[in-house]
């Protein structure tokens, strides 16, 4: 089992979300991380699918997927070959005797103080689902209240886009 | 007793309503003429469209007359109802079911005969559940249906509002697609899309679930519409490297078999088949799904493959050295245990649709496109291989099969307890309505018998319920099949268990002048359940039986009588012609046979569930001999 990163272009339609996610779940295939927006073309959403599969089961579901009729293309993003983030809020219990310590390592992973209180300091970071692992386990020890995370979003590197290919020119 | 006809019911009706009032016709000079059928659309020049003003209903009934429909299969209620009003001045020929389930056959059964695309309507709430059934049946034997179904208005979607179901998200996973249209304006370019969906690629069934007040809305109706589907593009044209390479194989190859399945027959690839089978001299099985895509009677037909197929077309795949499958898809049914499956076997996989090719069984060479074209490059490809080499001498191969067939033919004992043979019966039924006849089985013990011992020589002739295999197919679907075909004489061949599920349909047939012809395959029992509860479950008859011998409940005659029907009772062997023949003579009226058959008899040969075919049995307790050095 291994991670896939899938960039999942569909039309910018009602119900095409229930559609691209009931197909991995009547086939048994659970989704790590999955994340929903408008692309340049706003008649064009993307989704991004991270899921822990055998690549041939994952092969099937990729056939299906393409038959969807709202689904206009799907490639499966190398990580060596791209850029992959998460949003990552979290409110740590700061009072004033380790706020300082906390406001170290904000500055450490290069994350932003987003909201201040007596006793909480709301913080905001982007990063590989690694570093944001690794910002919550310096964390940790102060007591996070709450939390909040993002699916993956994920983007090719280079000059070439996704979008380029002749399927999008219909939409 | 007067029996309604074709003549006498709904076209003079229509005759009647049109005459009188001519609101219908009051407009007609704005109205388009008839449009290439969805499946033309994407070619039609988008001249000036014609447009009229017209309410939400109105644009979905002229968008059926612009696609060519004929006739659609339904049941109004409350949030569909606008709809039904144009529907009255309409071409298109309405006919009112008893229950949504026969609708939804009946338009499978109409596309089935015709390869055109079969329409049903229901009312939103429990008229779109009652289509879940066929809906679901049609998916999984890829048929061309288009369901319509009413949905509460918009401003109620989501309130559990009086008849509300969300039929979109139900079907999501049995449909090719399905819409909930928005606006009124929109109905002619998605009703366009959904029969273009339906109809093209592998086909399917698409649901059209549109809301009331969107079909009280004033729209514009213009026609043809553009079709707006960016996301899908069937390949029908195979790649000519991999035809090439199947070419190489097929004619290198010492023990290959042509595993044919139903989509050659929607492809309309069946003479290309016949000459691409006769070109290289390749044995053919052909599938449940695909029994008439190549005449029984051909010396190259080895039979269906499968659970009870016979026991040259099961071996023949299972000790091929290559497989050449064409519109077929590994189904459990045939395949055995998978993993046992034709294990010397290198695959060629041609299929429509991508995602079948490898799904069960590995392809080494797989092929997308659409099974006449892939059939028509293959001829090329193969003639031109044979211009190049000789192919190889295939006698050995035919030598082995022919002795399987001879040594194993399928065929039936009398029943030793005097009781009628069902077997007999069917085949005594295939012999005199002859392969002209289209024949439509329900789900069970009667199905099998139907494929084994009626012989089909032309495509289109065998309807069935194959993938989902639904009890209480045959009757509305003979009835859609004979809306379809209406000179064809079409038999359901059924058993007692189905005809109970769907007889209601026969009152539709009679009263809309559908003349079908049913053979009740009367065992007293569920016969199929029985046969394994026989086989597996040491003869525990856990509620098999049905009770319609022991106490005639009920009286497959009196009901027939009482829905309109001719019925007629046939308990013995002497009396089966005269029987057919009776019935063969009536075209007035729906005929119903009950044929009161023996429970024993079992469907034979078979390989169990979860079994090697290397398991199969030609009879009980009989496995074949093989000389495995041999083969």
């Amino acid at each position: 089992m291994t991670m896939h990163t899938l960039s999942v272009l569909v039309e910018n339609k009602p119900g095409v979300l229930a559609r691209v996610s009931g197909l991995f779940s009547r086939r048994g295939f659970n989704i790590d991380s999955l994340a929903v927006g408008e692309t340049e073309n706003p008649d064009v959403s993307r989704i991004t699918i991270v899921v822990n599969a055998e690549s041939s089961p994952l092969e099937q579901v990729t056939k299906q997927l393409n038959k969807l009729v709202n689904v206009l293309k799907i490639v499966e993003l190398d990580p060596q070959v791209s850029v992959a983030r998460e949003l990552l809020l979290v409110k740590v219990r700061a009072d004033r005797t380790a706020r300082a310590q906390v406001l170290e390592t904000v500055g450490l992973f290069r994350a932003r103080v987003v909201d201040v209180a007596p006793d909480t300091l709301t913080i905001e970071a982007t990063g590989t689902p690694d570093k944001l692992d690794a910002l919550l386990r310096d964390l940790e020890p102060f007591g996070i209240k709450e939390m909040v995370q993002s699916g993956t979003v994920a983007i090719g590197r280079g000059s070439r886009a996704i979008t380029a290919g002749p399927a999008l020119r219909a939409a | 007793m007067t029996r309604p006809t074709p003549e006498t019911l709904a076209h003079t009706a229509r005759r009647a309503r049109s005459g009188t009032g001519a609101a219908g016709d009051s407009d007609s000079a704005a109205r388009p003429g008839r449009a290439a059928p969805a499946a033309a659309t994407t070619e039609t020049p988008v001249r000036e469209p014609a447009t009229a003003q017209v309410s939400g209903a109105g644009s979905l009934v002229r968008s059926l007359e612009a696609l060519g429909v004929d006739v659609v299969f339904g049941i109004p209620g409350g949030a569909i109802l606008p709809a039904y009003d144009p529907l009255y001045d309409s071409t298109v020929r309405h006919i009112l079911v008893r229950h949504e389930q026969g609708a939804g056959h009946a338009a499978t059964g109409y596309a089935q005969a015709t390869g055109r695309v079969g329409v049903c309507i229901a009312t939103s709430g429990p008229g779109a559940t009652n289509l879940v059934t066929p809906i679901a049946d049609a998916y999984m034997d890829s048929v061309p249906m288009v369901a319509i179904t009413g949905q509460v208005a918009r401003p109620s979607i989501g309130t559990d509002a009086f008849q509300e179901a969300d039929i979109q998200g139900i079907t999501l996973p049995i449909t090719k697609h399905n819409f909930l249209v928005q606006t009124a304006d929109e109905i002619p370019r998605v009703l366009a899309e959904a029969f273009h969906l339906a109809a093209t690629g592998r086909p399917g069934p698409v649901l059209f679930d549109i809301p009331k007040d969107v079909l009280q809305a004033p729209a514009t109706f213009s026609w043809p519409p553009a079709l707006d589907l960016p996301g899908y593009r069937p390949t029908l044209h195979p790649h000519g490297k991999q035809i090439r390479e199947a070419a190489r194989l097929m004619t290198n190859a010492r023990r290959p078999v042509l595993y044919v399945g139903g989509g050659v027959l929607k492809a309309g690839a069946t003479e290309g088949l016949r000459k691409l089978a006769e070109q290289t001299g390749i044995p053919v099985v052909t599938t449940l799904m695909a029994l008439g895509a190549f005449p029984d009677s051909h010396r190259q037909h080895l039979g269906m493959p499968g659970m009870h197929g016979t026991v040259a077309a099961v071996y023949g795949l299972q000790k091929a050295d290559l497989i050449v499958a064409l519109g077929a898809r590994f189904d459990d049914r045939v395949t055995g245990k998978l993993d046992s499956f034709a294990p010397d076997a290198t695959v060629v996989h041609a299929d429509i649709d991508p995602a079948e090719i490898g799904k069960n069984r590995h392809a080494d060479v797989p092929i997308v496109g659409d099974a006449r074209h892939v059939i028509d490059e293959l001829i090329a490809a193969v003639t031109a291989e044979q211009a190049a080499h000789p192919s190889v001498d295939l006698t050995d191969w035919w030598a082995q099969l022919d002795d399987l067939r001879e040594r194993y033919p399928l065929g039936f004992e009398e029943p030793a307890d005097g009781t009628l043979s069902p077997q007999y019966v069917i085949k005594r039924l295939g012999e005199i309505a002859g392969p002209d006849a289209i024949y439509v089985a329900g789900v069970g013990q009667h199905q099998m018998w139907a494929s084994q011992f009626i012989s089909y020589e032309k495509p289109h002739t065998w309807l069935n319920s194959g993938g989902l295999g639904t009890m209480g197919y045959a009757v509305p679907a003979a009835m859609g099949a004979k809306v379809g075909k209406p000179d064809t004489t079409v038999w359901a061949v059924d058993g007692d268990g189905c005809f109970q599920m769907t007889n209601q349909e026969l009152a539709t047939c009679a009263l809309e002048g559908i003349p079908v012809k049913v053979a009740v395959i009367n065992n007293g029992n569920l016969g199929m359940v029985r046969q394994w509860q026989t086989l597996f479950y040491g003869e525990r008859y856990s509620n098999t039986e049905l009770g319609t011998h022991k106490h005639r409940i009920p009286d497959f005659v009196k009901l027939a009588e009482a829905l309109g029907c001719v019925g007629l009772r046939c308990e013995n062997a002497a009396d089966v012609d005269k029987t057919i023949e009776a019935a063969m003579a009536i075209n007035d009226a729906p005929v119903v046979i009950d044929f009161v058959v023996g429970k024993d008899a079992m469907v034979w040969p078979m390989v169990a569930a979860g079994t090697s075919n290397d398991e199969i049995m030609f009879a009980r307790g009989v496995r074949p001999a093989f000389d495995e050095d041999e083969l």
